[in-house]
């Protein structure tokens, strides 16, 4: 036996030499020095770039402009807040919050079921399929995929073509004919804004869903039911509890993103004003930055007050 | 008064794979009845089977009387104590608890008071306010009893319920859980590749391989008149002698069983064999011997001499010990 190992290769091995054995040496003994050096550069990036201009915006916010030349007074004053409030203004905050919430709860119900199947059901090559169909329109450019969705909303697209077909051309004559909701055509209404919007966010709804259910052990439904739950009382007990910080994180894509859009609204709808185009609007063509600024400033709040009242409603528990 | 639980010719087959095939089974009311086999051996699937989970591929399934196939494990008045316990990560422990009451639409106030009943029935009054994850896996696996308790089943199924505890808890597990079922009267059927815990816990106890009972029959028949080599074997590792072996040490021209601790090591004993490995297990130490080029195992009580490998031994049984079975593998 000790004649054995005294033979044999010694008990430790001799360090690889070089500046890399003597930098894997460094940072085993030392893992937080690795650490640091990954994440210093996109902090960096992080904070100075990001939240820096952050809050180079937060700052303009509080400007105002002077009326008659046009000039950026660098003063702090309230004064641009408040002009967020005249009517004009308002009723864009409302209409665009009202779009993003409306969009948010399609993308969520449409979303919920593909995630289920594709995280309960789909195995291998229909996973596959799964994932490959949910991006796969993300792959292509954004505009193209706008403007086909103006093509199949226009009035003489494909959708009036196969409601003509149906013979329920009545059907959406009559929504169309509705106030608010209703246009011209779908491509010039807000519903047709509203369907565009969902279908080009509905992935990230999708994934973060799917992902949180993925999470969720099938035995769980399985005590549900052992415990006399029907399917639908699960579904309100268990599986949405527990799936809701994926329903959460999807709906801070969808909402954000509404809020943030100015193309969409632009190429599909009316001629009314989105939080987006106001701010492209202010800080473009009208040379208003603390106005523009003021408007992004609206998204960042909702979103701020929404993840609060998610955190109240307990929408985190789970994670 | 009907079976609790009754299966005729139950099979459920995953593709090609007879998960449970063909399997006739009687459970009385009130029993605590084991489902003993190794890992694939079809006891879960029957399980599953009586929670409604699975559905048979062919067969008839009767619970207390009434035709089970076909009724969603929701309309089941049946429980499970899950695997891994299966709490819902989202619901404190008296929530989990009362979870059962409040599907059934108990009222909040009668829903705390009985799973807080349910909860000093096994042990942990007071501990309703916290998470699951904030408790052991011994406190988990007491909190999914309660939870499935406190519904007050017709028959409580437990899937291998100790298998992640460790042993101490998981003996003092064994007892609470026959003194609970003894009380409480309801019908029990555990499943459990722990021979040791059927043998200690049930009162009859059935034996599966590749998806087939092999023999169902109270602890002391299966374990002193194992009827197939596979049950011989699997409980209590008795030594299956081939036939030759049998009519060799003086019996028919059979299989037969001949448990270790049955075998004695005297002087002046008819049989002799050659001592290859000994190795001590505390309690007592099991030595292999080589009788013409086939193995047995000898189970030698803590305190008796331990004879050096390679000794020759003389040895002996009584004759009621050694027990001749059939054909059947």
């Amino acid at each position: 036996m000790t004649a054995a190992a005294a033979s044999g290769p010694s008990a430790i091995l001799p360090g690889r030499g070089g500046i890399g054995g003597a930098l894997s040496d460094a940072f085993w003994r030392n893992p937080k020095l690795l650490l640091f050096l990954m994440l210093t550069p996109p902090l960096l990036w992080l904070g100075v770039i990001y939240l820096g201009s952050l809050f180079a915006l937060l700052m303009q916010s509080f400007f105002s402009i002077d009326e008659f030349s046009g000039v950026i007074v660098r003063e702090f004053t309230l004064k641009t807040y408040g002009e967020l409030l005249r009517p004009s203004n308002l009723d864009i905050i409302i209409r665009t919050v009202t779009m993003a919430a409306l969009v948010t709860l399609a993308a969520a119900v449409i979303a919920f079921p593909i995630a289920y199947f594709a995280a309960r059901y789909a195995k291998g090559r229909w996973k596959a399929v799964f994932y490959l169909g949910v991006m796969l329109p993300l792959w292509s450019s954004y505009l193209v995929k706008i403007y086909a969705w103006k093509l199949i909303l226009a009035k003489e697209g494909i959708l009036n073509w196969l409601f003509a077909k149906l013979h329920l051309t009545f059907l959406l004559d009559g929504w169309l004919a509705l106030p608010v909701v209703g246009g011209n055509s779908l491509s010039v209404s807000p519903t047709g804004t509203f369907l565009v919007f969902v279908y080009v966010w509905l992935p990230f709804m999708i994934l973060p869903v799917q992902a949180a259910l993925e999470r969720v052990p099938s035995n769980l439904m399985e005590a549900s039911a052992d415990l006399g739950a029907s399917p639908g009382q699960t579904f309100r007990n268990v599986l949405l509890p527990l799936a809701l910080p994926g329903v959460i994180a999807g709906s801070i894509f969808t909402f954000s993103l509404t809020l943030g859009d100015y193309i969409i609204p632009q190429i599909i709808g009316t001629s009314h004003r989105f939080i987006g185009m106001a701010v492209y609007a202010h800080q473009g063509t009208a040379g208003n930055i603390p106005l523009a600024a003021a408007f992004t400033v609206v998204p960042v709040a909702i979103m701020g007050v929404y993840l609060w009242l998610a955190k109240r409603a307990g929408a985190f528990d789970a994670l | 008064m009907p079976h609790a639980v009754t299966f005729q010719q139950v099979s459920r087959h995953f593709g090609a794979v007879r998960a449970v095939d063909a399997v006739d089974l009687e459970i009385a009311p009130g029993e605590f009845f084991a489902m003993l086999g190794p890992s694939g051996s079809g006891k879960t699937t029957c399980l599953r089977l009586i929670a409604g989970f699975e559905q048979p591929t062919s067969g008839h399934i009767e619970i207390f009387g009434e035709t089970a196939e076909g009724v969603p494990p929701y309309r089941r008045h049946v429980n499970t104590v899950f695997q891994d316990y299966a709490l819902f990560p989202h619901l404190n422990v008296a929530d989990n608890v009362a979870y059962g009451l409040m599907i059934k639409g108990v009222g909040r106030a009668e829903r705390a008071r009985e799973a807080e009943a349910a909860l000093e029935m096994v042990k942990l009054p007071g501990y309703g306010g916290r998470k699951p994850g904030q408790l052991s896996g011994g406190q988990r696996q007491r909190v999914a009893l309660a939870r499935a308790l406190v519904n007050k089943p017709k028959v409580l199924l437990l899937d291998e319920p100790l298998g992640a505890l460790d042993l101490k808890l998981r003996e003092q597990m064994q007892e609470e859980l026959k003194a609970l079922q003894r009380a409480l009267g309801i019908t029990f059927v555990f499943v459990t590749h722990d021979q040791g815990e059927a043998l200690s816990m049930a009162d009859r106890v059935a034996v599966f391989n590749e998806g087939r009972i092999m023999q169902t029959g109270t602890p002391h028949e299966i374990y002193r008149r194992p009827q197939t080599r596979f049950v011989a074997d699997f409980v209590g590792s008795s030594n299956v002698l081939s036939p030759d072996l049998t009519a060799r040490l003086g019996g028919p021209r059979q299989w037969a069983s001949l448990r270790p601790e049955d075998i004695r090591l005297d002087t002046d004993g008819h049989h002799r064999g050659r001592v290859i490995a000994a190795s001590f297990l505390g309690s007592a130490t099991r030595i292999t011997l080589e009788i013409d080029g086939e193995t047995l195992s000898v189970l030698l009580p803590s305190g008796s001499a331990v004879p050096e490998p390679g000794e020759e031994v003389a040895f002996s049984w009584s004759p009621g010990d050694l027990h001749v079975m059939g054909d059947e593998a």
